[in-house]
């Protein structure tokens, strides 16, 4: 039974004592911001392999999320003979909810992974050691560049997933269901209000962006240096920045929509 | 407890060893020396300064004027050879791309890899990776150089190769240099002075001619590599008899 307890214990100090060097983490990684931008070079290199690089499983997942929810809704919609109120439903479901969220999943299965293996590995093989002896700042040489790609591509891939949803459910709803094309855009139109639907979208996906991206560049950094270490990290960050996603999800929307 | 009083002297532009057995700490020193590590008691001294005393600043600036050859050799597997040769100098410098260019070569000149330049370093040998390392840490021409295991795991031709670099190195850009090392033979062929270290402590100290004719046990077992002697061959363990007819 003591031995329960202390083990308690020793699994809440160890999550304190990670939160506190994460925390540390963050604010040197921020603090190194002005020196990154001032060489974009070193962003625009990995903006293209943390962004770039994930806009094809986005763009696919986004398509076929929508034509699910161009069927699923088509479906619902028809038995109360609204069908033609298709186009709100598939655009306020991506722009509110799905672009961002599933954008976030797949950001920190995709990007997020390969930003923790790749650290971790610089680490094992003393990369970043060599770089402290060589008078250069891993954090702001390493994890700054990454860390500001992943906060800028989030909220444009989660952009890129909603449109193409959009598309997706209009494919479905008009291409093969039949529903009114006009119809489908203009309530989307009418429907649609930029601050309360986009712009809650948005925010979520800055959000969202900077949590996967902290948590997948802090893991690697703090991952035991060894093969079973990086890949013990690596399972940590898809795991924790995905439920840190969806628990961070329901607080914003309950904030933004909730009425709370 | 790693190091418990021990006193080092490095000598201004001499190649100094540091040798010992596995697992004595010897790149545990190698840190300390580089401020990566901080010791709960006692100074580390570089030019005047108390390395754990300097602030960030001042601990990064004096790592610009020291070099530290890892055992891995830890180039940045995903520039070349020419990139991870320049990558000092475009940190730290605002040279042009042709002065750049200029320097690059000429390190990798120095140490005969001026062919390789544009391999990435999965594609280079063990021995190779040092050499660009060492090419790496000579690029801000410091004035003191770490080798961490230099020889462990190297062809003898790669090995002879590595052997005559540090040396000539050290004496022809005037370097300060220290070896941390278990390979006694080439260690002795290049230093000009040897702290054997055991358990913690300096067990031995000397000139390498001073070493072999030293007359303590335990430096003439680790010089000759004898099986057995003040360092046991077998681990502590009870009766080897009682051991056997032992039930458990």
């Amino acid at each position: 039974m003591v031995e329960k307890v202390q083990q308690l214990g020793q699994f809440t100090l160890e999550i304190f004592e990670k939160l506190g060097r994460s925390t540390f983490f963050l604010w040197h990684t921020l603090t190194g911001m002005m020196e990154v931008l001032a060489r974009p070079r070193l962003i625009i290199a990995q903006l293209h392999s943390v962004g770039v690089r994930t806009v094809l499983i986005i763009i696919v997942s986004g398509l076929f999320i929508g034509m699910v929810l161009g069927l699923q809704g088509y479906t619902t919609l028809s038995d109360f003979g609204a069908e033609q109120s298709l186009g709100v439903m598939v655009a306020a479901s991506l722009v509110r909810e799905l672009g961002p969220v599933v954008t976030g999943l797949l950001f920190a299965g995709r990007a997020g992974s390969a930003l923790t293996a790749e650290i971790g590995l610089m680490k094992a093989t003393e990369q970043l050691s060599g770089m402290e002896m060589m008078a250069v700042d891993p954090v702001r040489r390493i994890i700054t560049p990454r860390f500001l790609a992943g906060f800028i591509s989030m909220p444009l891939l989660a952009a890129l997933f909603s449109m193409v949803g959009v598309l997706g459910g209009h494919l479905v709803g008009v291409g093969l269901l039949g529903v009114d094309d006009g119809a489908y855009w203009s309530q989307m139109q009418a429907k649609i209000d930029f601050n309360e639907d986009i712009l809650n979208g948005i925010i979520k996906s800055v959000v969202f962006g900077f949590i996967a991206t902290w948590i997948a560049l802090f893991e690697g950094y703090d991952a035991i240096p060894t093969s079973e270490g990086v890949s013990r990290a690596t399972t940590n960050t898809v795991v924790i920045s995905s439920l840190a996603i969806l628990g961070v999800d329901f607080i914003l929307t309950a904030l933004m929509f909730g009425d709370i | 407890m790693i190091f418990d009083g021990i006193s080092m002297e490095i000598e201004r532009g001499k190649v100094t060893a540091i040798m010992g057995p596995s697992g004595t700490g010897k790149t545990t020193l190698l840190k300390l020396i580089g401020g990566q590590l901080y010791p709960q008691k006692g100074i580390v001294t570089i030019d005047g300064q108390v390395v754990h005393q300097l602030n960030h600043k001042g601990l990064y600036k004096l790592r610009k004027r020291l070099g530290l050859l890892f055992q891995s050799g830890a180039l940045l597997t995903d520039m070349t050879v020419f990139e991870n040769v320049a990558f000092p100098l475009r940190e730290h410098t605002e040279l042009s791309e042709s002065m750049i260019r200029s320097l690059v070569l000429m390190k990798l000149q120095a140490v005969g890899l001026r062919g390789a330049r544009d391999l990435m370093p999965n594609e280079l040998s063990g021995g190779m990776a040092r050499r660009v390392a060492l090419a790496r840490a000579i690029a801000l021409d410091p004035m003191m150089i770490m080798y961490d295991e230099p020889f462990t795991g190297q062809d003898p031709i790669s090995m002879g190769v590595l052997v005559q670099l540090i040396r000539l190195l050290n004496d022809a850009l005037g370097l300060t240099s220290i070896i941390v090392s278990h390979d006694v033979q080439e260690t002795c062929a290049i230093a000009d002075y040897i702290y054997l270290v055991s358990g913690g402590k300096v067990v031995g100290r000397g000139t390498p001619d001073e070493l072999r004719h030293s007359d303590s046990e335990w430096v003439q077992q680790f010089m000759n590599g004898f099986a057995d002697g003040p360092v046991p061959f077998h681990y502590s363990a009870r009766d080897y008899a009682d051991d056997l007819v032992a039930t458990e």
